[in-house]
């Protein structure tokens, strides 16, 4: 017995008496335009997520090949590959696409836009057209991102963060800088916009009986992260606003030009270079959950999949997630130790503190997965690489939360090592089981799972290979953003591992390439849903039609798909009885 | 809608009390204000929320005042059926020019802060014309 709701052509109704059956896919019918114009005109999530997940693909492709290009060039001390010059830009490049325009659009505008909607029932995102609007000003911000490469003096040059005063017209001079203070201006405004729009679909566009704790962890995760957005980035797209004013209206703000000492001190009211570290990190510090709590969602929907049991410890992962959103926010000058002006117990304290619901999500997730009838397929493999990755990131993010070892490996492939193990294990291994695990759902088809197998082994090994030398260079003393370094202090053979890691991880991306491709001549066919998956998305069709749904399922717990799938398991308890019980219930459960 | 302001409630809690913890042991303006912000953004959500939960179960304002209890949205509602969600959800458009339109025209805007007044000719009047059409689109509903 089902309840069905009709799309209409402007609008969704649900019929005031239900229907005992489900209705046909009255959905595929044609909605708008077709061809390029769809693209440019749709206001359907579906496909305003699928745009985003193309541009961020595509950019993670033009950034990695910006990575091995400069790893050549550092696997011999005095390489002539790149001039100095181009060496920064490349970095600054690397830095600026990986961070601005391809992990954080991937996860809140890609999967995201997707998924959101799916998960909780509803026939669309909250505002369609700010939604499609998101989506534009994230494009022409790429685009003029990358413009950089092409006016005279080339693209910027002063790393992803921009520190004032290397970001000043005198030090930074020409339109390569203007280029990316205005292209991140776009995309500030695109992912305020996508926070809003995340917000408003989760509070207000639920189903019926979709309360706030049957809600799946991605969605929560997307709630959390769509607050982060509004904290963060509007001090970001301010801050660049008062740069780019600093750079052209000599206002001064980042400058201690003109300061007076009064009493041996400087005016309260003078500009300051730390002004800058404050605005940038208090926006940088909430970006790196922003990058890192969507995909922490992904793999929570995985591990209880290929599991086949709920996620253990439900509302733990919710506490903890928003307990990491927050804390997140009171840690931004953890960045500016060695600045000398900074608070650093307090910074240290908070900063320590986030490893604490870190961990319950990790206890969480391997909870999820013990005493289960797992199956490694290729998102399961991405999201136990997730952990391995991450869990190596994290622990060494906790060593640099400690000052003491921080003026130790400030600034140098330490720090270097750490970002990328964080970054990766996100946005990349997590971000691809996402990938693979969401793609039948996107388009009726399945990955290959062996290419898949080459993709994510070659990717794991690469990963190992080419960082963990990076940490031992780091405690060697070789500082980052370095286009050369002597030839006498040991560090080339290092530099080599790393750079032949650098290119295992490039050709495990190849795979990916090969994938789709055969994916798209031969397709194999996914079925609605082919992981026996238990959340809401797995309910209508693969790909879904125009407003998503024709019918729902009663929705009586979190994984309202495998209740309606599974009815004969609907006597074992879910939520605070199943969560509270331990062994006996997890190996009750698992299989059923 | 408890859950919502609940959640956001907290959240303003929390930055609240970091944000005096902050000042008190830091004494430093831009960090502080920034926690200032946070707060704000934390309470003032989270107050419009839990207003309404406050109303859906019959208090006019906050805590004082009586109206006809609602009861909760069924999304809301643990025992909720479909069919407690009937009648219009919201008018969504199938497809919309204007944001592209209102893209192009914020890009040639940010382009003309880069190369030159003159592209601001060309982003001004796509941006009028955007607001302008999806205003207007606004205005008809229906099949927009």
């Amino acid at each position: 017995m089902t309840d069905v709701i009709e799309p209409t052509q402007t609008g969704l109704q649900v019929p005031e008496v239900p229907t005992g059956e489900p209705h046909g896919h009255a959905g595929h019918e044609d909605h708008g335009p077709s061809g390029i114009l769809k693209w440019l005109t749709s206001t359907d999530h579906k496909v305003i997520g699928l745009s985003y997940m193309i541009t961020a693909i595509a950019v993670f492709y033009i950034s990695g090949i910006m990575a091995l290009v400069m790893r050549l060039q550092l696997a011999s001390p005095h390489s002539s590959l790149l001039s100095f010059s181009q060496y920064n830009a490349l970095f600054t490049m690397h830095g600026s696409l990986m961070l601005y325009l391809f992990a954080g659009p991937f996860a809140f505008g890609g999967l995201a836009n997707y998924i959101v909607p799916l998960q909780i029932g509803a026939p669309d995102m909250a505002f369609p057209r700010l939604n499609a609007l998101s989506y534009w000003l994230y494009l022409t911000g790429s685009i003029t991102m990358m413009l950089g490469f092409f006016v005279a003096g080339g693209a910027a040059q002063f790393g992803w963060v921009a520190y004032a005063p290397l970001s000043s017209a005198t030090s930074s001079p020409g339109a390569g800088p203007d280029t990316w203070i205005m292209a991140l201006v776009l995309t500030g405004f695109s992912a305020i916009f996508t926070g809003v729009n995340l917000c408003g679909t989760i509070f207000y566009l639920r189903a019926p009986g979709m309360t706030m704790f049957r809600m799946p962890i991605f969605t929560w995760n997307m709630l959390v992260t769509g607050i982060l957005i509004l904290i963060a980035f509007p001090v970001l797209t301010a801050a660049l606003v008062m740069l780019f004013c600093d750079r052209h209206f000599d206002t001064h703000i980042y400058t201690a030009v003109g300061c007076h000492l009064v009493n041996g001190l400087p005016m309260r009211s003078c500009g300051s270079p730390l002004l800058w570290q404050n605005l940038f990190w208090f926006f940088g510090h909430p970006e790196v959950y922003i990058l890192a709590l969507p995909f922490f969602g992904i793999v929570t929907e995985i591990f209880p999949v290929f599991s086949r049991k709920p996620v253990f410890g439900y509302k733990g992962m919710v506490f903890a997630t928003m307990s990491i959103a927050a804390l997140s926010t009171g840690v931004w000058a953890h960045h500016m130790f060695t600045t000398g002006a900074v608070l650093l117990p307090f910074f240290s304290l908070l900063s320590l503190l986030i490893a604490v619901p870190t961990g319950i999500e990790f206890f969480n997730w391997i909870g999820t997965m013990w005493h289960g009838q797992l199956r490694f397929t290729t998102p399961m493999l991405f999201s136990v690489g997730f952990l391995f990755a991450f869990l190596m990131g994290g622990v060494t993010g906790i060593m640099l939360a400690s000052p003491p070892i921080d003026f130790a490996t400030h600034d140098t492939y330490f720090v270097v090592a750490h970002f990328h193990q964080v970054l990766i294990g996100t946005a990349v291994f997590a971000g691809f089981a996402g990938l693979y695990y969401w793609y039948p759902k996107m388009f009726g088809r399945m990955l290959h799972e062996g290419l898949g197998k080459w993709h994510f082994w070659l990717l794991f090994i690469g990963f190992w290979v080419t960082f963990m030398p990076q940490y031992v260079l780091g405690l060697l003393g070789m500082p980052r953003r370095v286009a050369s370094y002597p030839s006498n202090l040991g560090w080339q053979s290092y530099n080599i591992v790393s750079t032949v890691g650098a290119f295992i991880i490039g050709v495990s991306f190849a795979f990916l390439l090969v994938n789709f491709v055969v994916s798209w001549r031969k397709p194999i066919p996914a079925g609605d849903n082919p992981w026996d998956g238990q959340t809401l998305e797995w309910f209508t069709t693969s790909p879904p039609p125009h407003h998503n749904y024709t019918h729902l399922p009663p929705i009586r717990s979190e994984r309202p798909t495998w209740d309606y799938n599974h009815p004969d398991a609907l006597n074992v308890p879910h939520g605070k009885a199943a969560h509270t019980n331990g062994k006996t219930n997890g190996k009750v459960r698992a299989g059923v | 809608m408890k859950v919502e302001s609940l959640f956001l409630l907290f959240l303003g809690l929390f930055f609240g009390g970091i944000c005096l913890w902050y000042w008190f042991w830091g004494y430093e303006d831009g960090g502080t204000m920034m926690l200032f912000g946070a707060t704000l953004l934390g309470f003032l959500p989270g107050s419009y929320y839990f207003f309404w939960h406050r109303r859906f179960h019959g208090h006019k304002y906050f805590f004082w005042g009586r109206i006809k209890a609602a009861g909760d949205r069924p999304e809301d509602r643990d025992d909720a059926e479909m069919a407690d969600g009937a009648g219009d959800i919201d008018s969504f458009p199938n497809s919309s020019i204007w944001p592209f339109v209102m893209g192009m025209g914020a890009f040639s805007l940010v382009l003309a802060m880069v190369f030159g007044v003159w592209l601001a000719f060309i982003g001004i009047p796509l941006m009028i014309t955007a607001l302008t059409g999806v205003t207007a689109e606004s205005r008809r509903g229906g099949d927009i």
